[in-house]
């Protein structure tokens, strides 16, 4: 079978991953404070971005899955999570790395910082409660009822940039602790970085697409071969 | 019967087994002041300053904990003795049976909590009994024993059974506790309302929140 979708998915995700390296280290000018290591930023937005978008694809499939039963929601649900529990845990690594020369701590219990692991959390106890249940469809029903029960969580994460004071910076301004705020204001070299975060968002987002893909049709496949065992055996 | 009628048929039900027994209220409740004496010991709750920061995370902690106990045990119970089936077969709406059973847990986690509070206030002599945290640890409570019988219906539906709901439900929580937690400390600190309102407001939100999504799914966690 030639899956001509996945080929090309793959090499634009390659393709578009490689320009944003030479973009992010070679185009973008050096931050004035920071220097090299604001750099990571544009990879860190990038993941945590799909680490999210990840989570609001399984709410609207757990939500088709309860609505039409299709297995094919399930699967769409299952593999999202599992691509976000990855971009989340990136997030976390590029986010630890830029933390340490600049906060001088690889993790502080900052607002955003505690939100994000809650999420992170959600993700895991989802996984935990699949390998939990036996009966296939009980295990799609329940898992669907706690991912959208679960993304009660992700709204805080966004708002706790609002509520709580943090030291995180802000991209989405209106916030009032600006101490870490990146600079991007700083004449010709705002736009370029701007620029260069909007691509790494994008790359990093036909990443997840590919992914998502590649995983969905890993559960077919696997799907197949239990209904081909059923088959032989029984 | 009315639709109330009905809620409230099954919180009485719980009720009188949990007279029979007492099994419920006697380990939340001495699970509780086990649990202060462990906070006592390990934060050093001994000198003022320490005590008014750390008392309304502990407080919450203990609520939690203990209301745990009581999730685990409230579904526990109904599906070993084969109860659910039986309770799902009445002619009653499914939300009746779901607000019937987080009423009743909620209602438990109250009476716990009614003696909770006031050992916090002798142990750490800290002003706790007042309107304000009263309004806000029966918020909190509601909404915890809310998306907590969802959740703990789940978690009896599977293999590991009790050890399921707190990693279920404690991340699922957390938003809540948070505020719950802020809002405590700001009205136990006799601080003006408009100071914390902003967690008070949250806290409500995650109640409505939680609560009606948890109704909306009820359907699909017990349906077979």
């Amino acid at each position: 079978m030639k899956d001509t979708t996945g080929t090309i998915l793959a090499v634009v995700s390659a393709v578009l991953v490689a320009t944003a390296l030479v973009l992010v280290f070679l185009w973008a000018p050096l931050e004035m404070t920071m220097k090299e290591v604001q750099r990571i930023f544009y990879f860190h937005v990038a993941v945590d971005w799909v680490g999210f978008l990840a989570f609001f694809v399984t709410l609207v499939s757990s939500i088709l899955y309860l609505r039409t039963a299709a297995r094919k929601w399930d699967i769409v649900a299952l593999s999202s999570v599992e691509i976000g529990a990855l971009f989340l845990t990136l997030g976390a690594m590029t986010g630890s790395l830029w933390a340490r020369p600049v906060w001088n701590t690889w993790w502080t219990w900052d607002a955003r910082l505690t939100t994000v692991a809650i999420t992170w959390l959600v993700y895991l106890a989802y996984l935990m409660l699949r390998g939990a249940i036996d009966d296939p469809q009980r295990q799609a029903r329940f898992s669907a009822v706690y991912g959208i029960v679960s993304f009660v969580t992700v709204p805080l994460t966004f708002a706790s940039v609002f509520f709580l004071r943090t030291i995180h910076p802000a991209l989405f301004a209106a916030s009032t602790a600006a101490q870490g705020r990146m600079q991007f204001d700083t004449g010709l070299g705002s736009a370029k970085m701007g620029m260069t975060l909007t691509f790494c968002v994008i790359a990093f987002t036909v990443v997840y697409v590919t992914l998502l893909r590649m995983r969905i049709k890993l559960e077919r496949t696997a799907d197949r071969v239990a209904r081909l065992q059923q088959e032989l055996v029984g | 019967m009315t639709y109330l009628r009905k809620i409230a048929a099954i919180i009485a039900k719980d009720i009188a087994a949990e007279l029979r027994t007492r099994e419920m209220l006697s380990s939340m409740g001495v699970f509780s002041i086990l649990v202060i004496i462990v906070f006592n010991f390990a934060l050093e709750l001994t000198e003022r300053q320490i005590i008014e920061t750390t008392v309304p995370g502990a407080l919450w902690v203990t609520i939690i904990f203990a209301g745990m106990l009581g999730l685990n045990r409230s579904l526990a119970v109904e599906l070993d003795k084969g109860c659910l089936d039986g309770l799902l077969l009445t002619p009653v709406d499914r939300s009746a049976i779901f607000f019937g059973k987080a009423f009743g847990n909620a209602l438990f986690m109250l009476i716990v909590e009614v003696i909770l509070v006031p050992l916090f206030v002798v142990f750490f002599n800290v002003p706790l009994v007042q309107p304000w945290v009263i309004v806000i640890v029966v918020l909190g409570t509601l909404g915890f024993a809310g998306v907590g019988t969802l959740l703990s219906s789940m978690a009896v539906n599977t293999r590991a059974r009790e050890v399921m709901l707190p990693i279920l439900l404690f991340p699922v929580a957390m938003p809540m506790l948070i505020a719950a937690v802020k809002a405590t400390s700001g009205a136990m600190m006799g601080f003006p309302v408009s100071d914390w309102q902003q967690w008070l407001s949250l806290l409500i939100v995650f109640d409505v929140i939680l609560i009606t999504v948890s109704v909306m799914v009820f359907d699909y966690v017990v349906e077979e």
